[in-house]
């Protein structure tokens, strides 16, 4: 080999193991903010956190205590009217896609369902507060709801898609054969068969609609009272934590952090439940 | 798939009994495409009325701006006078900072997991990458106010202003308020990466083995094979999830509203606070009391649907392009 063949070589043996070093950083400073923020959460949050926080209700500004029990239960009816929206639309939607592949009806509501997915939360405001709430006049949680629950029709209806697809043909082929009527088949076997998969997607999306703030600003509005009723305003814990994180409060500020805290783990409760609901199905070790 | 539909002459030789049964089994075929139909119908109609509605609100500012809406910066609500340059503008410089950080980071991260990493790695890393995802706006901008404002104002801006002597040029000058276009932008990087890493992960993983075995046996080193054989062949994949990530930090509201500072201005200094079309609209809508500024914040609305759905559009179309279907998996 001569000298500049082997300089060459060294040379491009430099740029890999630099670059190898590059992308493994990359890995890390990825993974950091997260870390910081998980750490900041736990750390500002946990102190504030006590059985108070979650059954009493908010304290005017300068009085100690209080807690955030009205946020908790506005957040669980919001993305409750939220499921009762989404989840028939975005199940029925998702088989209809996976029954008419390559249709030109299912293209396009296929495209529509990802551009839907993309449009801004904010957008979902506006239109909720448009369509639900100019009309009656006041805020309620009833379009608070409707707005997630717009939100997570793409988002069901295209796992929803995913997962009818995994259900092998001869399983239904097999039901069809026996004298299955087209609709028992779809709801009996391919619905049941597929139903671990969807119960994740719907979860996934819950988890990710559960912390929407922007849509709720002008539609659930918040709440500073206790309210159960889907035709008033109703407070939630986002717009409780984005609330309190801009007033000039110290006590306020604790109490964000704690909500912050609390809304994580709500979310990552749901998130977990998805896996686990996953896993006891398909505990073939398949993974996901 | 679909059942040969009977003759009623066969439907009556079966007898009264089997002519119900399957009378009523067409019934319950019809109630069920129907309800899929429907439901399917809905996501289009979704659209359409979202549109809509947004449109028709503000078409009275449109109709009474025509274009100068879009390029003046005169917002006054007293006066009624709205032009939503500053926070157009402010949209997409935030959105560019946000993915000139967030991109290599997100293209590294998703090789790094897909090429390199050891299989025990993949999918914990893969999960902490994804758990950025999953964490509220609001969230993001209760960290920012607390702990990244604060970082900024004091030791990184004055650094980069008068140690690194970027304060000569225009883009990092005046005095160093925590809010601002820069802050908005860091915030939204870490937002966007998680969606630009799932997309290029996808798509890498769709790269066929052969590729990357010819590049090897040719003697390729591992950063030769990645960068030549393998990155190359999911370019557009990779593209697409740009995109994809652009579109959603254009519309990323809470976090920005947060750290952004909310001033109508356009200012070349990224330390200096500015707007977004989001953060415009949520900052004012609630207070809005004139019919004419609430019909300029949803012009802005509809502005915004339009770029993200234009951007969207754009993004899905290149994904699907590489992956050929294998990589158009929900986000």
């Amino acid at each position: 080999m001569s000298a500049r063949a082997r300089g060459r070589l060294a040379r491009r043996r430099a740029v890999n193991a630099i670059m190898l070093a590059v992308l493994a950083t990359a890995a890390v400073v990825t993974v950091l903010p997260l870390l910081f923020i998980l750490v900041h959460l736990v750390a500002k949050g946990a102190s504030s956190l006590n059985p108070a926080f979650f059954t009493h209700m908010p304290e005017p500004v300068g009085e100690a205590g209080g807690g955030m029990a009205n946020a908790i239960a506005g957040t669980l009816i919001v993305i409750g009217l939220a499921l009762a929206c989404g989840l028939p639309v975005g199940v029925g939607a998702g088989l209809y896609l996976a029954e008419h592949r390559g249709m030109w009806l299912a293209n396009g509501v296929r495209f529509l369902s990802d551009v839907l997915n993309g449009l801004p939360s904010i957008v979902m405001g506006i239109f909720a507060w448009q369509f639900l709430v100019r009309p009656v006049g006041h805020f309620s949680a009833l379009s608070g709801g409707v707005a997630l629950g717009a939100m997570m029709i793409p988002m069901i209806a295209r796992t929803t898609e995913e997962m009818v697809r995994t259900v092998p043909p001869s399983l239904r082929e097999a039901a069809l054969a026996l004298g299955y009527a087209h609709w028992r088949t779809g709801v009996t076997i391919v619905l049941r068969t597929a139903s671990a998969g969807i119960v994740t997607g719907v979860l996934v999306a819950l988890a990710r609609v559960a912390g929407e703030t922007a849509p709720l600003l002008f539609t659930a509005f918040g709440n500073q009272f206790w309210s159960t009723s889907v035709t008033q305003p109703i407070a939630a814990l986002p717009l409780q934590i984005f609330n309190y994180a801009i007033s000039p409060y110290d006590d306020w500020h604790r109490l964000a952090w704690a909500g912050a805290l609390v809304l994580i783990a709500l979310i990552l409760v749901i998130s977990l439940i998805a896996r686990v609901a996953t896993r006891a199905r398909f505990d073939t070790g398949s993974g996901d | 798939m679909s059942a040969a539909p009977m003759s009623p002459a066969v439907l009556m030789a079966e007898g009264p009994g089997t002519v119900v049964r399957i009378h009523g089994r067409q019934v319950g075929d019809r109630v069920y495409r129907g309800t899929i139909t429907f439901s399917a119908v809905c996501v289009p109609l979704l659209v359409a009325l979202v549109g809509w509605e947004i449109a028709v609100a503000g078409w009275p500012t449109f109709r009474h701006f025509g274009l100068s809406f879009l390029t003046s910066s005169d917002w006054d609500p007293v006066k009624e006078r709205f032009g939503a340059a500053p926070a157009i503008c402010g949209t997409l410089v935030s959105s560019a900072i946000a993915l000139v950080i967030a991109t290599p980071l997100a293209v590294g991260v998703s090789v790094f997991l897909s090429e390199l990493a050891p299989r025990w790695m993949r999918q914990p890393v893969g999960f902490l990458v994804d758990l950025l995802a999953a964490i509220p706006s609001v969230v993001y901008g209760l960290w920012g106010i607390f702990v990244l404002l604060p970082l900024l104002r004091d030791p990184v801006m004055p650094f980069l202003r008068d140690t690194l002597g970027l304060g000569k040029t225009p883009f990092f000058s005046g005095p160093a308020y925590g809010p601002s276009m820069l802050a908005a932008g860091l915030i939204l990087a870490i937002m966007v990466l998680p969606y630009i890493a799932s997309v290029s992960r996808e798509v890498l993983l769709a790269v066929p083995r052969a590729q990357r075995e010819a590049a090897l046996a040719l003697g390729a080193t591992r950063w030769e094979t990645i960068w030549r054989a393998v990155v190359p062949y999911a370019r557009s994949g990779i593209i697409g999830g740009i995109i994809l990530g652009l579109g959603r930090a254009l519309g990323e509201t809470m976090a920005v509203t947060m750290l952004i500072g909310n001033r109508q201005q356009i200012s070349a200094s990224l330390l200096a606070p500015g707007y977004t079309m989001a953060s415009l609209i949520a900052n004012e809508f609630s207070e809005a009391s004139s019919d004419a500024h609430l019909s300029a914040l949803m012009a802005v609305g509809f502005t915004l649907l339009v770029i993200t759905i234009i951007v969207n559009a754009v993004a899905r179309w290149l994904v699907w392009r590489v992956g050929g279907g294998a990589a158009s998996k929900p986000l």
